[in-house]
C-alpha cells in the first residue's frame, strides 16, 4: 500500500495556467487544519527501523465540484476527527472539472488532494460522501484518476481502499461493485474503528486484502458488499420480472443484517471546531452551525428524515458559542443554523435572540434554512431580518390538504396563508414555494392545487404590496428506500412531464406567478438507482465508460447515454423506477437497518393511502418505528412540549386542514381549470 | 451619519504561491473577511446592501504573482479601534492566507486621487522557459519590437477583432538571457522586464507576450505601479514606509 509521496503541485501549476476557475484546485482555506505529515514516520527505539505506516491517510472525497463540495458538512467534520488523532491524517479532494480532467490525463498527472496536493496513491483510504445518485460516475473517474482499478474486486493490497458514505448509500447495492466498504450512518465514530482496523493491518504488512475487508466487516455499521451473496428470484416464464430473492453473508466475520451507526450526543461533538473559509466562491458560503441531527416530521417522501432518527439537539448554548466563536473565527457576516427543520429546534428562540443581540452592527444575517410554513415561522424570519427582507421560501410540498395527509406534511391551509400575510405584511417581496408532483395517489386536481395556492398567495400579496411575487418550484418526486413510498412506482417521465405542463400552462396566465421545475428525465435516472440492486454496477460503468460524468450538471446530462447502459445491461427504467414492489419481495437494501422496522413502514404507507396523517412523534405517544428502541436512545429534546405556536400537526385540529382561511378572499377565479 | 471624514489607509500587498491562481473578485472577499478577523474599524458603505468601504487597485490576471498590488480602506471615525496604519498592517497581515501578505500601509491623504487613476503604468518579470519554443528568436524579437514605432496587434472588443498599437505603451522592455541558456530542460529561465502603460487603457502581459510569441510563460509577476505626481515619478505606496514584516519588505 501507499510509500509516502511528496507533493506534486510542480506538476499541476501549468496546467492550472489552462482551465476555468483555478483557484478551485489550490485549497489554502483559512483555518484549515494542516495535515501532519510528520505522524507516518515512526522509527523503532530499539531496532532502528524506519517505519512510514505509523498512521492512517484518508483522502476524503467529495464526488462533484470544489465549489458544491467545500460546504459539505460532513466531510469538514471527519477532516477534523481524523486530523485531531495521533494515528490519522486526512486531506480532501474533489472532482476536477472536465478541462482539467482532460489536462490532467494529456500530462499523466493523478488525483490530488487540495491540502497539499499529493497525489491519490499517497493515501490508504480514498473515502467518498456520496448525497445525490447522479454522481456515482463520479466516483468512478475519480477513482480512475487516482489510478485505482474501479472495480473492487480487481484491487489488491498496494491500492487504496474506496470506502463511502452519505445519504445515498443507504441503498448501497449500485455501487457494491465498486466500493470495498459503506459507512451507514452517523461516521463520527465509525472512522476511528476503520483507522485503529487498517492501522493493525498496515502494522503486520499489509499482505491479504481479503483479510482487510473481513476485519472492516466485523466493525459496527460498516458494510463490506463483496462479503454478501446475492440471489435473484429468476424468471421462470417470459415476461416475469427479477428481482432480488436472498442477500447471506459469505464470511463468518459479517453479520446478517448491518445496522447504521447512530452518535447519542450531539454535544459531545462540537465540530468543525474550525470551519475553513473557502478563497473562492462556493455554494452555502457561510459559517454552518449543526443544531440537531434527526426529524421526527414524519414526512413519507423524506428518505433524510427517516434514516437520521432520532432527534438528537445540540444544547442551545453550546449553539451560540460555536456561532459566536465561528463568526470571529471566520469573518462572516452570514450564519445558518442548519437541521432538516430548524424552527422545530427547542432552543431556536433563545438563539435566535442571543446571535440577534450580539450583533452591534446590525450587519449580520442569519440564515435558517426549511423554515416553517406558519407564522411563527415568519417570526423567527422577521428577528433575524432586519433590514433587507427580499424572499422567504416555504415546502407545502403538495397543492391540496388531501394530498398533504397523504405525504404526511400537515399543513393546514390556514398554515401557510398565515405565513404568507406575515411576509407579505411584514415587508418582503417575494415568496417562493417548493412543491413535489407524482406523489402517490396524485390526481390533476392535486396537481393543479399548487397552481391555486401560488394565485392565493399573489391575491394575499397584494393586499399589502403593489407587485408581490411568488416562485412555484416543482421536483419530480423519486420514491427513496427506508421510507414508506420505497413500496411505489415511481411515475413515468410522460406523466411527469404532462403534469408539469398542466401547471405550466394553469400559471401562465399569472404575471406574478415564476414556474420552476427539475429536469423530468434526470428524476427517472435518479429513481432507477434509489432503488436498484447490483444489478446496476454495469450500468454505471459503461455511462463513465461513454463519458457521462457530472451528470448533476444540467448541461452535461445525458439520458440518452443511460438508456443505451440499460438496454446493454438488459435492464429497463420501467421495471427499476416505475415498477410498485410487493410487500412480500425483498427489497435490495433489506441486509441494511436504518432504525426503522419494516412493518412500521408497510403501514405507514397503508395509512398513506388511506389519507391518514401521523402527528410528530415528539410530543405525542411513539409508533415504535425502530429509530430509538433499537439503539436504545431517546430523542434528546430540551423541551417536552412543542414549540411556540403548535407545531405541523401537533396539538393542532387536523379536521380543518383544508379549510381556506378568511385572509384568502373568496377568489372569483381560482385559475383552477377543469 | 458624521462630518469628520474617513480616514483611508492604503496597504500594499504581495501575491505569491498557490493563491496567485485566485481571481481578483476572490482577493477582494478574501480581504474583506480578514478585515472583520482582523477588528479593522472599516466603514460601511450606504444603501441596501452595506458593503466595508474599500478600493482596489488595477485588477491583476488570475496566475501571475505580484509584490505591488494595493487596496485602499477608508475607516470608520465613529468605530472604536486601531487607527495606526503599522498596527493595521501587522493585524491584517495575521488574517490574511498564505500567500497574501500585507507588506506596508499608510494613512493617504484625502486629496490623493484614486489607486486606478494614479497609477500610469506597471512593471513587470516574466519568467521564459530556457526550452520554451521562442526562446531562441526572443532577443530579436525584443530588439525588433524596442526599435520599432509601431506594432499593431490584433484584440478583441465587444466580441469584434480589432488591430490596436501596442508600441506606445511598451515604455521599456529587457530581456536577461542567463549564461546557460542552451536550450535544455534543466536550464535557468530567461527575464523579461517590462513597463507598461495604463493609459488610455493597461497592456496586459499577455498581449506583450503575444506580440513576442511567448504563449505558456513559467512566471508573470508584477512588480511595481508606478504614479507621476507632478512629474515625478513614484509608487502609490513605497516599501520604506515603517512595517513590521521587514523580512517581506527586502523583496
Amino acid at each position: 500500500m501507499a510509500a509516502p509521496r511528496e507533493p506534486i503541485f510542480d506538476r499541476l501549476e501549468p496546467l492550472l495556467n489552462r482551465v476555468q476557475r483555478p483557484a478551485r484546485y489550490i485549497g489554502c482555506e483559512v483555518g484549515a487544519v494542516e495535515p501532519d505529515w510528520s505522524k507516518c514516520v515512526e522509527v523503532d527505539p530499539d531496532t532502528g527501523q524506519v517505519s512510514d505506516t505509523a498512521a492512517v491517510r484518508w483522502l476524503l472525497a467529495y464526488p462533484d465540484t470544489y465549489e458544491i463540495g467545500q460546504p459539505n458538512q460532513g466531510l469538514q467534520i471527519l477532516f477534523e476527527i481524523l486530523n485531531e488523532r495521533p494515528d490519522a491524517l486526512a486531506e480532501r479532494t474533489y472532482a476536477p472539472w472536465v478541462d482539467l480532467e482532460s489536462e490532467m490525463r494529456d500530462a499523466g498527472v493523478p488525483l490530488f488532494s487540495i491540502d497539499t496536493h499529493r497525489p491519490a496513491d499517497a493515501f490508504h483510504l480514498l473515502a467518498f460522501n456520496l448525497s445525490a445518485e447522479l454522481t456515482y460516475t463520479n466516483l468512478l473517474n475519480m477513482v480512475d484518476l487516482a489510478g485505482v482499478p474501479v472495480r473492487s474486486a480487481d484491487r489488491s493490497a498496494e491500492h487504496p481502499l474506496v470506502i463511502a458514505g452519505g445519504h445515498c448509500t443507504y441503498n448501497p447495492e449500485p455501487l457494491a461493485d465498486f466500493l470495498d466498504a459503506v459507512v451507514m450512518g452517523d461516521g463520527e465514530e465509525a472512522v476511528a474503528d476503520i483507522t485503529e482496523v487498517v492501522g493493525s493491518w498496515l502494522a503486520a504488512g499489509a499482505l491479504d486484502r481479503e483479510q482487510l475487508l473481513r476485519e472492516l466487516s466485523s466493525i459496527e455499521g460498516v458494510y463490506v458488499p463483496a462479503a454478501y451473496e446475492v440471489t435473484y428470484t429468476g424468471a421462470s416464464m417470459a415476461g416475469d420480472i427479477e428481482v432480488v430473492d436472498t442477500v447471506e453473508p459469505r464470511w463468518p466475520e459479517a453479520p446478517e443484517v448491518v445496522a447504521k451507526r447512530t452518535i447519542t450526543d450531539l454535544a459531545e461533538w462540537p465540530y468543525p471546531r474550525s470551519q475553513m473559509v473557502p478563497l473562492t466562491e462556493v455554494v452555502h458560503d457561510r459559517l454552518n452551525v449543526e443544531v440537531f441531527r434527526g426529524c421526527t416530521r414524519g414526512c413519507r417522501f423524506c428518505q433524510a428524515g427517516m434514516i437520521t432518527r432520532p432527534v438528537r439537539e445540540r444544547p442551545a448554548e453550546q449553539v451560540a458559542q460555536m456561532v459566536t466563536e465561528g463568526l470571529a473565527r471566520t469573518g462572516y457576516d452570514e450564519v445558518a443554523l442548519t437541521s432538516l427543520s430548524t424552527a422545530d429546534f427547542s432552543g431556536v428562540a433563545q438563539v435566535v435572540e442571543e446571535i440577534v443581540e450580539s450583533d452591534t452592527e446590525g450587519r449580520l444575517s442569519v440564515s435558517l434554512p426549511s423554515l416553517r410554513v406558519d407564522a411563527f415561522g415568519v417570526e423567527i424570519a422577521a428577528q433575524v431580518q432586519k433590514g433587507r427582507r427580499t424572499g422567504l421560501t416555504f415546502a407545502p410540498e403538495a397543492g391540496t390538504w388531501r394530498m398533504r395527509q397523504v405525504i404526511n406534511k400537515l399543513i393546514r391551509e390556514e398554515d401557510l396563508y398565515g405565513a404568507v400575510e406575515s411576509a407579505y405584511s411584514q415587508g418582503w417581496r417575494r415568496v417562493k414555494l417548493y412543491f413535489l408532483t407524482g406523489l402517490p395517489t396524485e390526481t390533476d386536481e392535486d396537481t393543479l392545487g399548487i397552481a391555486r395556492m401560488a394565485e392565493n398567495c399573489v391575491t394575499i400579496g397584494r393586499r399589502h404590496i403593489k407587485n408581490p411575487s411568488v416562485t412555484v418550484s416543482v421536483g419530480g418526486f423519486v420514491p427513496k428506500p427506508f421510507t414508506p413510498f420505497q413500496w411505489f412506482g415511481q411515475n413515468t417521465e410522460e406523466e411527469l412531464h404532462r403534469k408539469i405542463s398542466l401547471l405550466r400552462d394553469a400559471l401562465r396566465k399569472n404575471r406574478n406567478v415564476a414556474f420552476k421545475w427539475h429536469d423530468t428525465r434526470a428524476s427517472v435516472i435518479e429513481g432507477a438507482f434509489s432503488r436498484g440492486d447490483r444489478r446496476l454496477g454495469p450500468v454505471i460503468e459503461s455511462a463513465w465508460r461513454n463519458g457521462a460524468v457530472f451528470q448533476e450538471w444540467s448541461e452535461r446530462f445525458s439520458l440518452q447515454t443511460w438508456l443505451d447502459a440499460f438496454e446493454a445491461a438488459g435492464l429497463g427504467v420501467e421495471q427499476l423506477a416505475y415498477r410498485h414492489r410487493e410487500e412480500s419481495e425483498t427489497l435490495p437494501w433489506e441486509h441494511i437497518d436504518a432504525g426503522l422496522h419494516k412493518d412500521f413502514l408497510w403501514q405507514d404507507w397503508q395509512d398513506a393511502l388511506e389519507e391518514v396523517g401521523l402527528p410528530d412523534c415528539r410530543w405525542t405517544p411513539c409508533y415504535d418505528c425502530g429509530a430509538c428502541t433499537g439503539w436504545g436512545v431517546e430523542h434528546v429534546v430540551a423541551s417536552a412540549v412543542p414549540p411556540a405556536g403548535g407545531s405541523q400537526g401537533t396539538g393542532q385540529d387536523l379536521d380543518t386542514g383544508g379549510l381556506l382561511p378568511e385572509v384568502v378572499a373568496v377568489p372569483v377565479e381560482l385559475g383552477v381549470r377543469a | 451619519m458624521t462630518d469628520t471624514p474617513a480616514k483611508r489607509i492604503r496597504v500594499r500587498y504581495s501575491v505569491s504561491g498557490k493563491v496567485r491562481f485566485l481571481s481578483h473578485r476572490d482577493v477582494a472577499r478574501v480581504t474583506e473577511r480578514a478585515i472583520r478577523r482582523a477588528g479593522v474599524p472599516v466603514a460601511y458603505t450606504q444603501g441596501y446592501s452595506p458593503r466595508p468601504k474599500m478600493q482596489y487597485g488595477l485588477a491583476l490576471s488570475t496566475g501571475y504573482e505580484s509584490t505591488g498590488e494595493y487596496i485602499d480602506i477608508y475607516l470608520d471615525p465613529e468605530r472604536e479601534g486601531m487607527v495606526d496604519p503599522v498596527e493595521i498592517a501587522v493585524a491584517l497581515d495575521a488574517c490574511m492566507p498564505r500567500g497574501l501578505d500585507v507588506l506596508a500601509a499608510s494613512l493617504v491623504d484625502s486629496t490623493e486621487g484614486s489607486l486606478q487613476d494614479s497609477v500610469e503604468s506597471t512593471g513587470w518579470e516574466v519568467q521564459v522557459a530556457a526550452d520554451d519554443p521562442a526562446a531562441t528568436e526572443l532577443p530579436g524579437r525584443v530588439e525588433a519590437l524596442m526599435g520599432a514605432d509601431h506594432h499593431e496587434i490584433e484584440i478583441v472588443r465587444k466580441g469584434k477583432p480589432v488591430r490596436e498599437d501596442l508600441r506606445p505603451l511598451v515604455f521599456d522592455l529587457v530581456l536577461k538571457v542567463p549564461a546557460s541558456a542552451g536550450g535544455d530542460g534543466g536550464a535557468e529561465p530567461l527575464l523579461l522586464m517590462a513597463e507598461l502603460g495604463t493609459k488610455p487603457r493597461s497592456i496586459r502581459p499577455s498581449e506583450l507576450l503575444g506580440a513576442l510569441g511567448v504563449s505558456e510563460p513559467v512566471k508573470v509577476r508584477r512588480t511595481h505601479q508606478w504614479t507621476n505626481r507632478d512629474g515625478n515619478r513614484g509608487e502609490p505606496l513605497g516599501l520604506e514606509v515603517p512595517s513590521q514584516r521587514t523580512e517581506l519588505c527586502a523583496i
